[in-house]
């Protein structure tokens, strides 16, 4: 089982998006949203993000990481680096589409964190018009 | 420098001059910040370094500095919420292993080596991409040669890289960004001087004050910059 742990400038907008990848499958403890900085404000906090990966690594078999932009993809890396796991990725994918498509293919049983990465960064190519 | 003791309080006190100067700067650098980011830098760092302080307090009379400054980077990491948190902190406590055996000479040139390494990596930035990069390059570069290749005296090192580090700030005023959030507003970008590079000169001229201090070198320092004006970055 892949996990999924999405991180935004915003706790609202990563739950949000974890709302909506929850209806493309998956179970409520293998996908995390975290999202504001310390004092919750706009940004993010290495600290809840290094919390988050550890609970999701309990449950799972590895992470793929959907980031906002920016500072949340500096801490995001920072904070992998922290927990000092072979089995966290970042995919190079736009939040909200990437998420989607991970939350799908992390059903698969076959699923591993590549899968789930490449399926999360073939969303940089869906169009919309 | 000196025997343990005497480093180990140059170093406590640069940090709290550090974090005195980016209590008195936070509007100045958030006002930089809203011209062409997003508002935060000033005080997201002051909420890093006052954390900082209070880790210190309850820290052990025997840290080393090494520890210290792995602290300090721990603290920031946690604490600032925005970029300035990975880059300065991250770079910290990445960098702080080259002080294992203390500071000197060598060392400090390794640490600020190392702490450029990993501020690029993690920012992908390179120079002329309008940010804190832009004024830490030249001052690293510059420490690093006055010391290995003119064989200054580090005090002097220090200032020469401070006045690098100063010009380094100049340089991101007329160019475009295209790192970070000020990379969003494409040619509007120019004009501004980068908050980051400007916070990075704030610490490093608190650096060499308190190693003004420290060290009784007889160079004559000013850790002020009178190339800077003091003012407020344009109305959009």
């Amino acid at each position: 089982m892949i996990g999924l742990l999405i991180v935004s400038h915003s706790g609202q907008a990563a739950a949000g998006i974890r709302e909506i990848a929850l209806e493309m499958g998956g179970e409520e403890e293998t996908i995390a949203a975290v999202g504001g900085d310390p004092d919750g404000g706009i940004g993010t906090s290495i600290d809840e993000i290094r919390e988050a990966l550890a609970d999701l690594l309990e449950e799972t078999d590895g992470v793929v990481m959907l980031v906002d932009l920016g500072s949340a993809v500096m801490n995001a890396e920072t904070a992998i680096e922290m927990v000092e796991s072979e089995a966290v990725v970042i995919a190079d994918a736009p939040v909200l589409e990437g998420a989607l498509n991970a939350a799908a293919s992390a059903t698969s049983p076959k699923a591993t964190v590549e899968s789930v990465r490449e399926s999360a960064e073939d969303a940089a190519d869906i169009s919309k018009l | 420098m000196g025997d343990e003791t005497r480093q180990r309080e140059a170093l406590l006190e640069a940090i709290e001059n550090v974090a005195d100067r980016i209590d008195e700067e936070k509007t100045h650098l958030t006002d930089l910040d809203s011209a062409i980011g997003d508002a935060d830098h000033g005080a997201n760092l002051n909420r890093g370094f006052k954390a900082v302080m209070d880790k210190l307090e309850e820290m052990d009379d025997d840290a080393d500095v090494q520890e210290i400054v792995k602290t300090v980077g721990m603290t920031l990491v946690s604490e600032v919420g925005g970029a300035a948190g990975p880059l300065y902190g991250g770079s910290a406590m990445t960098a702080s292993t080259e002080l294992e055996d203390g500071i000197t000479a060598e060392s400090s040139v390794a640490f600020a080596e190392a702490f450029l390494e990993k501020l690029q990596d993690r920012g992908d930035a390179r120079v002329g991409d309008k940010t804190m990069v832009d004024a830490i390059t030249p001052a690293v570069h510059t420490y690093k040669k006055s010391i290995e290749q003119d064989d200054l005296p580090p005090l002097e090192a220090l200032a020469k890289a401070v006045d690098a580090a100063e010009r380094g700030v100049e340089f991101t005023v007329p160019i475009r960004a295209s790192k970070g959030r000020a990379s969003f507003l494409g040619w509007r970008s120019t004009g501004h001087r980068d908050p980051g590079a400007t916070s990075t000169l704030f610490m490093l001229e608190e650096i060499l004050d308190t190693a003004d201090d420290y060290l009784e070198g007889d160079t004559d320092v000013d850790a002020t910059s009178p190339t800077i004006p003091d003012e407020e970055p344009e109305e959009e």
